[in-house]
């Protein structure tokens, strides 16, 4: 009996707790019903008016997107007014009609005629479809002049991207083209405005979120069925921001021409102590403006059957063995850990023998007795053969990556690829193999596993001629009124003197008769240059091709050698960098040594780095265009 | 007491289907109705894609009701605690799920339909919670030890809901819980200092939001900020309600919602598309049809003899009302924007049956109101 009491005791509880909560609920219902008629009755009349008569609408403003300038503030990408003609169905009457005459004015295609009366059918009639776009001057003026004939017709402008310099920025710049679905995934709501572009590649992908800018928008009142009425305001879009690159687009043109005259070539141009590219081209190229005025079939696969891989970015991203470019490497590194001194000479007989194998140096009766600046004057195989094993793989691969090779430099370009320096981790983990001592030997003249960039080659290059300053590549100079980096960079640590010896060899291979660039020395001894000269294997010399002395130029194009050369200059106080691959060259000192003469001398006299970045950029660029000059023709030897 | 016959064990099927709350079910189906002519509306005046489908699943929603509650309480009171352990298993498999798919999921897909456990939980606690509190004495419920064990209850399933992370569901959890605090017996003085130490916590909650979340709140503050965003929910939705005045536009004729202007208008901002086609009548109507819901529930809930029927009844007819609340206010503008659906108007399969399986717990615990539990 008791337990029921207090049943009936908690039931009692519950009623009047439950109560409190019944009011509480009551009362959300009153405000909930009170707010209803509130909205209805006391604001409905406001809110029929918003409603029934006008609305508002709320327009997209897309962003101008920001330019592209060279150091002297030359455009690299820029925005050029896109003249559209669009047609107001409602206007209009008789559509087929009046393309029809249309048609008489400009070149339409059956196609966009078809695709446009279609548009029509689905959309409401006060909405205005595109008929064609890029109009040129022409057109415009011959359908303004007939407007009047042309009922529900009118001309909208808007902008499209444009590479002033071409070919020449292809790789540098990039382009930019219409979102694909994959990219939607971003959470910005002009990537779903219609005919909104973004980077894709080069300098236009890396720094895309800066030169989008930020939308607008423009409140219209529209009236019940959806037409647009009048503006009621406009919150202007932010334009991208303005981008300023180290790049000198003189001298860059000279450089994608100089490189045309051959059949697949790259070269990079740096400052060797702030680290500042001044020009980065590949060949073949492709013109960016085809992208974005939108790029034909048969101009696509034409880009992608070409065995220059016109699309790719070469200087950035090809990997090459460095060949003989890598010989300071190993010589620096053999200084260092104290394994040669600067007095060290080895015979080359024309072969090495290791382990009853036989290692061949290029040069086939031999060098003789050679120290390490002959051995890297006149690019001596057997020297280096001889120190590869003491120095060992892994000391060689650090030496390697202290002067900036196998491994990314943080370039803007997304392009940029590390390339490879191995070790003997590396193989047992890719290959479950040890390493042979043989592998050593190879890897000491650049060939093997070995994978470089041309942009790591010249930042190898300048990391020794700058005295050995860990100096990186780099190319923005402003973005908006933000400077980009400046130009301080920690010492490596590596002895002067060996520094010195090795910089001494490297402008022998010039200034000596005996070096193997010889034939491109300068004409003018101020310029002079110094450098390396490699040559990269792409098939194996076998013993057959020995024997019977085949020679690599009589092979097929694919399968000859890479021909590299590293230079700098002036060789008195170094100031230009520059590494040149000519694709299956045959070799460094034949094609890739004149190019590289030619770029520097062109880079010395336009002096880049005498005029300072500064935010505007200069009116006007000491030279407006790149002074035409034949390149001299000095007679060309080994 | 009333003139019908007690149900016992033995009771026919049939005779227990003649005590089953026909009168419920005619307040149910009537908002359901608005919700299909509401949803045939959206359509432009077509059963296809939302209002047929609707119907469908209120069909079936309506004989999972039945079955329901013509399953004995006692049965419904012994499973309380396993059907709570069940939910909460599937509440971390999604949670697990979730972070090996991408983004907030949700759901679990079993085929035919996809489950979203948030739903199914809010039940399971209530039912964990009627059960616990059915066992303790008056003496017991005052003491602050005893409270514990359910406070976890609750706490546990909020924490997982809020990281997955649906803030909405979450904060449902809770308040119903608290009511269930309240109504069980819990000391007073608990809920006041509860009060105060919420609202403390106000700040570190912002701490823990989401950005889309904290936007929404910030919208809700300045409406003006985000006119592409959030806020334009806001605005539409306020354009549409008040431009229906007192009679409405007319079936079929709401201008805003059918050119668009009204985001989600078949799932969250349906009382709105209703509201502008039927004005304020219409409105007033739907939120009198659930007022009168939530009054017979809460008679139902008076009338058991048992603390568990008691409970369940009540919270289950809070938590109800909880969605129409916030739901309702959201779109006329009271409060920030939050996912919560209009419980068996909008459009969606899980509500729709969470919604009628919650009735039929309650029609279970009016047909067993006089049945002996057991104290444990």
């Amino acid at each position: 009996m008791k337990s029921m009491e207090r049943e009936n005791e908690r039931g009692q509880d519950f009623t009047r707790r439950a109560f409190i909560i019944g009011t509480i609920q009551s009362g959300i219902l009153a405000v909930l019903g009170g707010r209803l008629a509130w909205l209805q009755i006391a604001q409905g009349k406001r809110y029929r008016t918003m409603a029934e008569n006008n609305r508002i609408n709320i327009k997209m403003l897309a962003p101008s997107r920001g330019q592209i300038v060279d150091r002297f503030g030359t455009l690299l990408a820029t925005n050029e007014q896109n003249f559209r003609v669009i047609i107001v169905p409602e206007q209009t009457g008789d559509i087929a009609a009046a393309l029809s005459s249309l048609q008489k004015l400009i070149p339409l295609s059956q196609r966009d005629i078809q695709r446009v009366i279609r548009q029509a059918e689905k959309s409401a009639p006060f909405v205005p479809l595109e008929v064609r776009d890029d109009l040129n001057w022409e057109e415009v003026a011959s359908i303004e002049v007939n407007l009047p004939d042309l009922p529900g017709l009118s001309i909208d402008e808007g902008e499209i991207r444009h590479y002033p310099l071409g070919e020449s920025t292809a790789h540098l710049v990039g382009y930019a083209g219409a979102v694909n679905k994959a990219e939607l995934t971003e959470n910005d709501p002009l990537l779903s405005l219609p005919g909104f572009t973004i980077g894709k590649t080069g300098v236009e992908k890396a720094y895309d979120r800066v030169l989008r800018g930020v939308a607008g928008t423009a409140e219209m009142e529209i009236n019940v069925v959806g037409r647009e009425v009048r503006e009621l305001d406009r919150n202007l879009a932010q334009p991208g921001k303005r981008l300023m690159l180290t790049i000198d687009s003189g001298l860059q043109q000279y450089m994608q021409g100089r490189l045309a005259k051959e059949k697949s070539a790259t070269a990079v141009i740096m400052d060797v102590r702030t680290g500042a590219v001044y020009a980065l081209a590949s060949h073949p190229s492709f013109d960016p403006n085809l992208f974005t005025h939108g790029i034909s079939v048969e101009q696509w696969e034409k880009l992608l059957a070409n065995p220059g891989l016109p699309l790719n970015n070469k200087a950035a991203g090809g990997q090459y063995p460095p060949g003989s470019t890598f010989k300071m490497v190993t010589a620096l590194a053999a200084l260092e850990e104290k394994i040669i001194t600067r007095n060290t000479t080895f015979h080359c007989p024309g072969h090495y023998e290791f382990s009853e194998e036989r290692f061949h140096c290029w040069k086939r009766g031999g060098h003789g007795w050679m120290d390490v600046s002959g051995a890297l004057m006149q690019s001596c195989d057997t020297f280096f053969y001889n120190i590869a094993t003491q120095i060992g793989i892994d000391t060689l691969t650090r030496y390697a990556k202290r002067l900036g090779l196998g491994e990314r430099l943080g370039f803007e370009l997304e392009e940029e690829r590390p390339g490879l320096m191995p070790t003997k981790a590396w193989k047992m983990g890719q290959f479950s193999k040890p390493w042979q001592p043989g592998e050593t030997i190879i890897a000491s003249i650049g060939q093997g596993y070995m994978l470089t960039t041309p942009l790591q080659l010249a930042t190898m290059t300048a990391r020794l001629v700058n005295g050995g300053l860990a100096v990186k590549p780099w190319m923005t100079g402003f973005v908006g009124d933000q400077a980009g980096k400046d130009g301080s960079w920690e010492p490596l640590g590596f002895k002067k003197k060996n520094i010195d010896l090795i910089i001494r060899g490297m402008n022998s291979v010039v200034t000596s008769k005996k070096g193997t660039a010889h034939g491109s020395s300068m004409e003018d001894k101020k310029f002079q240059m110094g450098g390396k000269t490699g040559t990269a294997q792409v098939r194996r010399i076998s013993k057959a091709d020995r024997l019977e002395g085949v020679m690599n130029e009589d092979l097929p194009w694919k399968f000859r050698h890479h021909a590299l050369f590293v230079g700098y200059a002036p060789i008195s106080n170094p100031r230009y960098a520059c590494c040149v691959v000519v694709e299956h060259g045959v070799g460094g000192s034949l094609a890739a040594a004149p190019i590289a003469r030619d770029l520097l001398l062109m880079a010395q006299q336009r002096d880049p780095a005498s005029s300072p970045l500064n935010m505007e950029g200069r009116t006007a660029s000491r030279f407006p265009n790149p002074p035409s000059r034949k390149p001299a023709t000095a007679s060309r030897k080994r | 007491m009333s003139g019908r016959i007690e149900i016992s064990d033995n009771t026919g099927l049939v005779q227990r289907f003649w005590h089953f709350d026909w009168l419920l079910l005619l307040l149910i189906t009537a908002v359901a109705c608005t919700g299909f002519a509401a949803l045939y509306s959206a359509a432009g005046g077509q059963f296809d894609p939302w209002a047929s489908r609707q119907m469908m699943r209120f069909a079936v929603g309506v004989l999972g009701m039945l079955f329901i509650a013509m399953i004995d309480i006692r049965i419904w009171h012994r499973f309380a605690y396993a059907i709570y352990a069940l939910c909460f298993v599937m509440l971390i498999a999604v949670e697990v799920m979730g972070h090996v798919g991408m983004g907030a999921q949700r759901w679990i897909n079993l085929g035919f339909i996809q489950l979203q456990p948030s739903e199914l939980v809010k039940i399971a606690v209530i039912m964990a919670l009627a059960r616990y509190f059915h066992a303790g004495t008056v003496e017991n419920v005052k003491r602050i030890t005893y409270l514990i064990p359910p406070a976890l209850m609750v706490l546990a399933p909020m924490g997982l809901v809020m990281v997955q992370p649906d803030l909405g569901t979450a904060l449902m959890i809770g308040m119903v819980g608290t009511v269930l605090f309240f109504v069980a017996g819990a000391p007073r003085w608990l809920f006041l200092s509860g009060i105060a130490a919420a609202a403390a916590a106000v700040p570190i909650g912002w701490h823990f939001m989401r950005d889309y979340q904290k936007q929404r709140v910030l919208t809700f503050l300045h409406p003006e900020s985000d006119p592409l965003g959030a806020g334009y929910h806001i605005t539409q939705s306020k354009i549409a309600l008040g431009s229906g005045g007192i009679s409405g536009k007319g079936f079929l004729n709401g201008t805003q919602s059918h050119l668009n202007f009204l985001p989600e208008k078949q799932t969250d901002f349906i009382f709105t598309l209703w509201g502008e086609e039927w004005g304020l009548l219409g409105g007033l109507l739907l939120l009198a049809l659930f007022g009168f819901i939530f009054l017979y529930c809460g008679w139902i809930a008076f009338r058991c003899r048992h603390s568990f029927g008691r409970l369940l009844a009540f919270g289950l007819m809070v938590n109800f009302s909880l969605y129409v609340f916030i739901n309702t206010a959201m779109v006329m503008g009271l409060i920030p924007v939050v996912g919560v659906p209009l419980p068996l108007v909008s459009y969606g399969g899980t509500a729709m049956l969470a919604a009628l399986a919650g009735f039929g717990l309650i029609v279970s615990c009016h047909m067993h109101r006089d049945a002996k539990l057991p104290r444990m």
